[in-house]
């Protein structure tokens, strides 16, 4: 996506020592270069299961410092995330962009939805594999028509797929709910579950907080996995059939295969976001997996940094939590509710714009950039 | 390659050409602006499939192959341009050249088994290896964008023969370098030699008649002389094909009439 990455390309141009025509962020090097300083293990899995442990211990306090209401809405920012660091893979990595990641989605809530609907319900982690597996096979599809699109064609496509698909469910009404959806039974909490919060927090589980665990939960084994691939071989083939189709065609790179891999990783994610939606919204219905939800999930990628899982999560963060501050400051400003929430709307497009501007390889990628250009400036000066 | 045309719609690009390239042999294809050579060039790696002709590699026929699946056979070639990623370091631009050597699986990738890091770490090694062959090792942690156009041709050149391929089609390696440069090139091509067949397209002439064992010419799409630098040197149709086209290859002919010593001249 040539055109997606053009105002990186323009800040990367300002520097002596940094990408030029991709995303700063989309940069996690594979490969580490030599002498490069670090704390962390170099071997990668060490490396990653070290920061899995550690931010599996800051969710834990999170969930546990704060009240439900919050725990629910870290649920909405996990599938949220989930999604988003499935699109960065495809779109920041791969260059490819989907419009149709709303509707994989859809793919995964309503497997969750049907099977947690059954007399004798499956284990939990079976149904997210289902789900999991079930969307991998739709993205495959997709993908291998994706394969041979470019541009305003590939976003066309997955467009039709983002309006479409969810129509099924108004054909299958029977089984599928048709307008109305599906109401997503909860699941047990077990009773291993309720023992560690009474003696971690003393506090009372309930079920909220149960699925706040399990979507944070879903989201940093997505990440983890993600991360593996991103800083291997197959996150340099990807950034490689991106950049220069005909040179990584020649190295020996089949590009239709890598693209479909690229699709199918994307859509595995997207479908575990489905799982997760499903449980916290506890609805699946044609009016979650709308276009919006794809243009969301798109806005939180460029928002945080293409390429980056990191800056996924932090776009998903804005996506969520955003309108809710601006609607509560126009409240405390003796706004009535109504407009408050018109309001907010209003602004939080008004801040993308700001943040489109002003960083425009989004957040995380314009620190990364200018960490770069101050690096590239000191071995100038030394 | 055999009796190789091609035509793009109407317009015929190649009509008729064969050229062998012997093994360890350095074999160049030479010929005015629009003769033909970089489609015969993108014929052997792939890029375009001929319209007639047969293309025999190590005794075998090659029908209907993609590049990717050349590459896997041992043919590597360089770009015009550059062509190197710009959003990779020259280390990982490098590596991806060594793609066909790589062992670990997506699996292994997926869960980062350290078998993976191994392969990488192996293919880190080759990838330094071939930069160090051309001198291009203190670069490893930049960015494409931010080298001199020479050295990035040396780090595209290493992209090629990380992959240590059988057959390297080299197209245009001198453009744009200097004298010195040009001259490191051709001690660099011959030494390759021994390790690989070269077929080299390239307009400066002093180069190919110094490098090249054999040398076929092109002349709109079709082949007008072969044979050793001498022979071909001494041939009349080439001299007249580059003189004749005197607007695009006035500097050709120029080189080309310097290079013979003023003897073939008139």
């Amino acid at each position: 996506m040539s055109d997606l990455q053009t105002p990186a390309s323009a800040a990367g141009a300002a520097t002596s020592d940094a990408p030029v025509s991709a995303t700063a962020a989309s940069n996690a090097s594979s490969a580490q270069a030599t002498g490069g300083r670090t704390f962390l293990p170099r071997n990668t899995l060490l490396r990653h299961l070290l920061v899995l442990v550690l931010c599996a211990v800051g969710a834990v306090v999170l969930l546990e410092s704060t009240d439900l209401g919050f725990n629910a809405q870290i649920g909405y920012v996990a599938y949220y995330a989930i999604a988003a660091g499935g699109l960065t893979v495809l779109t920041g990595l791969n260059g490819q962009i989907s419009l149709g990641h709303g509707a994989l989605m859809a793919v995964g809530g309503y497997t969750t939805a049907l099977m947690l609907d059954a007399e004798e319900p499956l284990p939990l982690v079976v149904i997210f594999l289902a789900a999991v597996a079930l969307t991998s096979l739709v993205g495959a599809v997709v993908g291998v028509a994706a394969a041979r699109l470019h541009g305003p064609y590939l976003a066309g496509a997955t467009l039709a797929l983002a309006v479409g698909l969810p129509g099924l469910a108004l054909y299958f009404k029977e089984t599928l709910g048709g307008e109305q959806g599906l109401t997503v039974s909860s699941p047990d909490r077990p009773e291993w579950f309720t023992e560690a919060i009474r003696t971690l927090s003393g506090g009372s589980p309930s079920g909220v907080k149960w699925i706040a665990y399990i979507s944070v939960a879903c989201l940093l084994i997505t990440y983890f996995l993600l991360a593996n691939l991103m800083r291997s071989r197959v996150g340099r083939t990807w950034r490689a059939v991106r950049d220069q189709e005909v040179a990584a065609e020649l190295a020996g790179i089949s590009l239709g295969t890598w693209r479909v891999v690229a699709f199918v990783v994307s859509a595995a994610a997207a479908g575990l976001a489905g799982a997760v939606l499903a449980l916290v919204v506890r609805l699946t219905a044609p009016t979650a997996f709308t276009i919006v939800l794809s243009l969301s999930l798109l806005t939180a990628i460029v928002i945080g940094g293409l390429g980056s899982l990191f800056g996924a999560l932090v776009g998903s963060v804005l996506l969520v939590f955003l309108p809710r501050l601006l609607r509560d400051a126009g409240e405390s400003l003796d706004m009535d509710a109504a407009q408050a929430a018109e309001i907010s709307y209003v602004v939080y497009g008004v801040i993308l714009v700001v943040v489109m501007l002003f960083a425009p390889a989004g957040l995380v990628g314009s620190i990364r950039l200018a960490l770069l250009r101050s690096r590239a400036r000191r071995s100038a000066r030394g | 390659m055999t009796g190789i045309s091609v035509a793009f719609g109407g317009v015929k690009a190649l009509t008729d050409v064969s050229l062998t390239v012997e093994p360890g042999q350095v074999h160049g294809l030479i010929g005015p602006n629009g003769a033909g050579k970089t489609t015969m060039f993108n014929v052997a790696c792939g890029l375009v499939r001929p319209t007639e002709g047969r293309i025999t590699w190590r005794g075998g026929e090659l029908r209907r192959l993609r590049p990717d699946q050349l590459a896997k056979l041992g043919i590597a070639r360089t770009l015009q341009g550059v062509g190197l990623f710009p959003g990779l370091t020259v280390l990982e631009n490098v590596m991806v050249g060594a793609h066909k050597h790589a062992r670990a699986g997506f699996l292994s990738a997926l869960l980062a088994i350290p078998t993976a890091d191994k392969d990488e770490a192996r293919l880190r090694e080759r990838a330094l290896g071939a930069l160090a062959e051309l001198d291009a090792e203190e670069y490893a942690g930049r960015y494409p964008g931010s080298l001199p156009y020479p050295v990035q041709k040396r780090v595209a050149l290493a992209r090629a023969l990380v992959a240590e391929p059988e057959l390297l089609l080299l197209d245009e390696p001198a453009s744009g370098l200097s004298e010195d440069e040009m001259r490191e090139l051709g001690e660099l091509i011959q030494h390759l030699s021994g390790r690989m067949s070269v077929l080299l397209v390239e307009h400066h002439m002093d180069l190919v008649m110094r490098v090249c064992d054999q040398i076929t010419v092109l002349d709109s799409g079709q082949q007008i002389a072969a044979g050793t630098p001498e022979q071909v040197q001494n041939d009349p149709a080439v001299t007249e094909a580059y003189l004749g086209d005197a607007v695009d290859a006035e500097a050709d002919a120029a080189e080309l009439a310097a290079t013979d010593g003023g003897t073939q001249r008139g």
